[in-house]
Formats: C-alpha cells, structure tokens, sequence
C-alpha cells in the first residue's frame, strides 16, 4: 500500500523533472542550433524575410566563408601550433610524472605544487616578461623573419607547452601511483634501466590517461585565443579564430557569413565532442578529482 | 594514513633507489629538471618578473639596466589617475558573483539531477557540456547571432531595439549569459564525477531513515562533497579572474566591458606600451589568484598524502 502510494505522489516529480530538463536542454542548444541554421541560408532572403523565417537554403555562404575568412591558411597555421604543443607537452609531463611517482625526493610535494599551480596563474601575469623577452630574443632571420621569436610559431608554441605540463604532470602522475610497484620492479629484476621502464613499462600502461589529456589538450591549444593575439602580429599566421575577425565587417556585418564561420571553426572540437567525449570528460575530471 | 604505514612504505624505495646504476640517475634527474626548468622558466620567472617589473616605470625601451624603480607609484596611480581600473575591478567582481550564483549553482544542481537513474542521463548530460568544447572567442561569435541589434534575434523576438553587446549598461550582463552558458556545463562536469565517487551506502542510509532526496542531498551529500566544493569554488573564481577572450572579440574590453585582464593586454601589447603600468594591474590578478591557487593546493596536496 505504501509502496504504491509513493509511486503516485513521486510520478508529478519526475514529470516535472522531465520537462524541466528537456526545456533546459533545448535552450542549450539553441545557440549551436541557430548558428547552423542560418549559416545555411542566404543572406537575400533573410535580409527580406528576415531571420525569424523558413527557407532560401544554400551552401554558399560556407564556400565564400571558407576563402574570405582564409581558412585554409589558419586551419594550417593552427596545427602547426596545437599539433607540436601537445606532443612536446605529453613527453614532457609524462617524463616528470614518471619521476614524481616513482621516486621519493624530499621536495616531492613542492615540485608537485609547482607544476600544478602553474596552469592556474592567469595568462596575462606572464604577458609583459614574456612578450618583452620574445622581443629581445634575436634569431637568424631563416630561422623566423622577424629576426626576433616574437611573431613566430616558436614562441606560442612554447608558451603553450610550459603553461599546460604542470596540469598534465599532476594528472599523470595521479594516474601512474595507480600503477603497481611491482610492474616496474619485475622490469628492474630483467635488468631493464630507467629509460626502458619508463618507455615499456609505465607508457604503455597510462594510454588511457595519456588519450584522454591528448583530446583535452588538442582542443584546449586548438581553442587558444590569448597566445596568439599576445605574440602573433603578421595576419597569415595566426589560428582559426582570427579568420571569424575577417569575415566581421567594420560597418556591416553579414551573419548568414559569420554563422557560416563559427560552424568551421567548431567543426574540429565538435568531431572531438561526437567521437571523443568519452576521453574528454575522462581529461578534465581526472584533474579535479581523483578517479 | 598512519605513521607505521608510511615507516614501512619508505622502507623498499631507498632500496629501489639504491639498485639504480649512474646512468639511471642522470637520467632521472634529467628528466624532471627539464620539464620543471620550462615551467619554472617560462611561467614562474616571468609571474615573479612581472611582481618586480610593477614597481618600476620601464616603457619597454633600452637595456634593463636602465630600468628605474619607483616604489609603489603605479599602484597609487592605478587607484588616483586611471579611469578604466575601477570598472574593471567591479566587473571583474560582479562577473565572479554572477557566474557564482549563476551558472556554478546551475551547473551543481544539474549534476544533482542528473546523478540518478534517469532515461536519457547521458543524452542531457552531453548537451549541457557541449559548449564546453567550444572556445570562448568563438561563443562571442556565436551569440552576436542572437545579441546583434539589427538583425539579432533576441531584438526581433522582444521587439526592441538594443545594442545587446554594445551598450554599455547591459552589455556586461549579456555576455555573462554567454559565458555562463559554457561555464554552466564545465562546473555540471565535475560535479557529476565528484558525485559518482560518492559511496552508495550513505544514500541508502539516508533513504533507510526516511529522508527526502533534498534532504539527503543537502544534509548527507554535500558535507561529503566538501573537496570537490572547495575545487569548484576555486574554478570559477580563476575562470572569472581570467575571462579575457569573449570580451576581447567583441570589443578589445571597452565600453562597459573593462576587465582587469584587457586593461593589462591593453597597457602592454598596444602603442602605449606601458610595461610597468601593466605589471602592476597584472600583479593584483597574480595576487587574487595566489590565494586561491593556495587553496587549491591545500585541497589536493592533503588528498596526495
């Protein structure tokens, strides 16, 4: 009798709940939504009927985004950036990862402190040393054209690398303490050195948390915008996000075109999100707490 | 952990230690000094550079032997003679109180929804992180789809007429809704994988003495998901301390969208290039974020041991 009672007294709740969430839902992907379609109908007919209408589909306006904003060129230049970032950022936080995780120093703590709380520092309180210093760097003229690392692929690169290891060393070596001892010490019996427990031994057991801080970090440096305004001055070599400032006119702006944009722009971190999400979610939660 | 347990631990390291040959030291110590020599170098040197370059007047020409320092002149010229300082550290805070009462309580109380036996869970829990991916520059473009005075939609739905992010009354406000937006689905995030790990059996006990699930939530859940609270608490101040890219494509941070993090882009990348005017606005940010950085590590560093 009881049973049945809270059943019926708990049947509005979930209907509300339902139709809260859902109405919560739609409203989230309103803006995704609304960006897609527009960007799907030409600029005439909305300009007549207005943007409160149905039809005048075509794809044009991703044809003339696509060259009007240079696409092709900041698609490059971004992976230039995101592609080296990561790797070098993975090798590096992995490596002192492995180190934290495995050997006890007395500073251990501390050098974890370090690297962790390096991610949390707002950018610009690296800005004015950094950009001075990228100013005064000079480098032979074929190495970058302005004959400094300011305005080079170099220096965000290495900006990106030195703010985003500290985060993935604390994630690593989290997830390498989880790693049994004895993996590493039956290696050492094989008289395996350092170098090859670290190589065949602990890598190969942390893809899981080396796939889930890939995806997080390609999407994190791939959305980058502050680096590259900072260090970046030539327009051809800056990241996707740039290419959205081109399609903006300065007294008229075409939002069929801008709409058509940001749909390219997010076209990469949406794959990711379609067919990645599993190891996203794993990246930044491995982060914030443990498990 | 108790003292005998770490006595025992310490124990079989130093013979692992001892079994490493010269080579694996060098190694070793190779490979974390690297990477710590490019944190080390590249952030925390210039963070503490940053500090010392705040008490001087440098403009960013000639050697830096010629740099002056002159005390504390740029902060009290900050607070006396710069117009735009106030806004920005008032909008600052108003964006730290929004997204705190906003999108983080938001964003909790999905997770809480959502952290049951629920059809569809999953489908809901993806939408709502779904502008997570997206960066907050492109966010900026997207809503001027909706915020545009023209041809926005808001406008053509409510009928008026108003600039959405361009005036300076309510502009803070829309692009709050913006980035909340974003926000709302990152904090839902880690608040469902702080939830997950909580053990069952508290639940059900709960729900053995008769408690509602909002009282199981409020009373048995969240004192359990203190550092995981903590973390959060901690997120959204650093996300509202640096919240720089939405406003800087919409306006480079004028015009009611001042922010302590455009003032200081502005000071140092523009013309004007005042190095140690900037510094300092960049030193209060490093100051705010130090605490709450401390608190951050507190929180962690008691879980690592």
């Amino acid at each position: 009798m009881t049973v049945v009672g809270q059943g019926r007294s708990r049947r509005p709740a979930r209907v509300v709940l339902r139709v809260f969430l859902t109405v919560m839902a739609v409203g989230w992907l309103f803006p995704v939504a609304w960006a897609v379609y527009n960007s799907l109908r030409d600029y005439d007919f909305t300009s007549t009927h207005g943007y409160f209408s149905f039809g005048g589909f075509t794809l044009d306006n991703y044809v003339e985004a696509w060259t009007r904003g240079n696409f092709g060129r900041t698609f490059y230049n971004s992976a230039v950036i995101t592609i080296p970032s990561v790797v070098i950022t993975l090798l590096l936080a992995s490596c002192a990862a492995f180190v934290l995780a495995r050997f006890s120093f007395k500073f251990n703590l501390l050098l974890l402190a370090v690297f962790t709380a390096a991610n949390l520092l707002p950018q610009q309180a690296l800005l004015v040393p950094l950009f001075r210093m990228f100013l005064n760097i000079e480098v032979p003229y074929w190495f970058s054209d302005s004959g400094t690392l300011y305005d080079t692929y170099y220096a965000v690169i290495a900006v990106n690398i030195a703010f985003q290891t500290g985060f993935c060393t604390f994630v690593l070596s989290n997830y390498m303490k989880t790693i049994p001892k004895e993996m590493t010490e039956a290696a050492l019996v094989d008289g395996a050195g350092v170098v090859r427990q670290f190589w065949q031994v602990v890598l190969p057991l942390c893809r899981p948390a080396l796939a889930a801080l890939a995806t997080l970090q390609i999407t994190w440096v791939y959305n980058d915008f502050f680096w590259a305004v900072a260090f970046m001055r030539t327009g051809d070599k800056f990241p996707v996000t740039s290419s959205l400032q081109n399609l903006r006119g300065q007294f008229f702006t075409d939002y069929n075109l801008l709409s058509a944009g940001s749909v390219i722009v997010a076209i990469p971190t949406l794959v990711i999100f379609f067919v990645l999400q599993r190891h996203l979610r794993a990246g930044l939660t491995l982060g914030a707490t443990k498990g | 952990m108790t003292r005998p347990e770490r006595a025992v631990r310490r124990a079989p390291r130093s013979r692992h230690a001892r079994l490493l040959t010269t080579t694996d030291k060098v190694v070793v110590v190779l490979m974390v000094t690297i990477p710590a020599l490019v944190v080390v170098g590249l952030v925390w040197l210039p963070a503490i550079a940053t500090v010392l370059l705040s008490f001087s007047d440098w403009n960013g020409i000639g050697d830096l032997g010629d740099i002056n320092f002159i005390g504390g002149q740029n902060y009290v010229d900050l607070a006396t003679n710069y117009p735009p300082f106030e806004p920005a550290m008032r909008h600052n805070l108003v964006w730290l109180v929004v997204f705190f009462f906003g999108p983080t309580l938001l964003g909790i109380f999905l997770a809480a929804l959502l952290d049951r036996e629920l059809r569809g869970s999953k489908i809901y829990q993806s939408i709502f992180f779904l502008p997570v991916v997206l960066s907050l520059a492109l966010i900026g473009f997207i809503w001027q789809l909706i915020y545009s005075r023209d041809q926005g939609l808001l406008n053509t739905v409510l009928g008026t007429e108003v600039d959405w992010f361009g005036d300076p009354d309510i502009n803070l406000w829309a692009v709050l809704v913006a980035a909340g937006w974003r926000h709302t689905g990152y904090i839902m995030l880690l608040y469902l994988a702080g939830l997950k790990a909580v053990d069952p059996a508290l639940r059900e006990a709960a729900a053995v003495d008769g408690a509602g699930e909002v009282r199981t939530f409020v009373q048995v859940i969240w004192p359990v998901m203190r550092p995981v609270n903590i973390i959060i608490l901690v997120i959204t101040v650093i996300e509202s301390l640096r919240a720089f890219d939405i406003v800087w494509v919409i306006n480079k941070g004028r015009n009611g969208l001042e922010l302590i993090s455009t003032l200081v882009t502005q000071n140092v990348i523009g013309e004007a290039s005042r190095v140690g005017f900037g510094s300092a606005l960049a030193t209060i940010m490093i100051a705010i974020s130090t605490v709450f950085i401390a608190i951050y590590l507190i929180q962690v560093m008691r879980e690592q041991r």
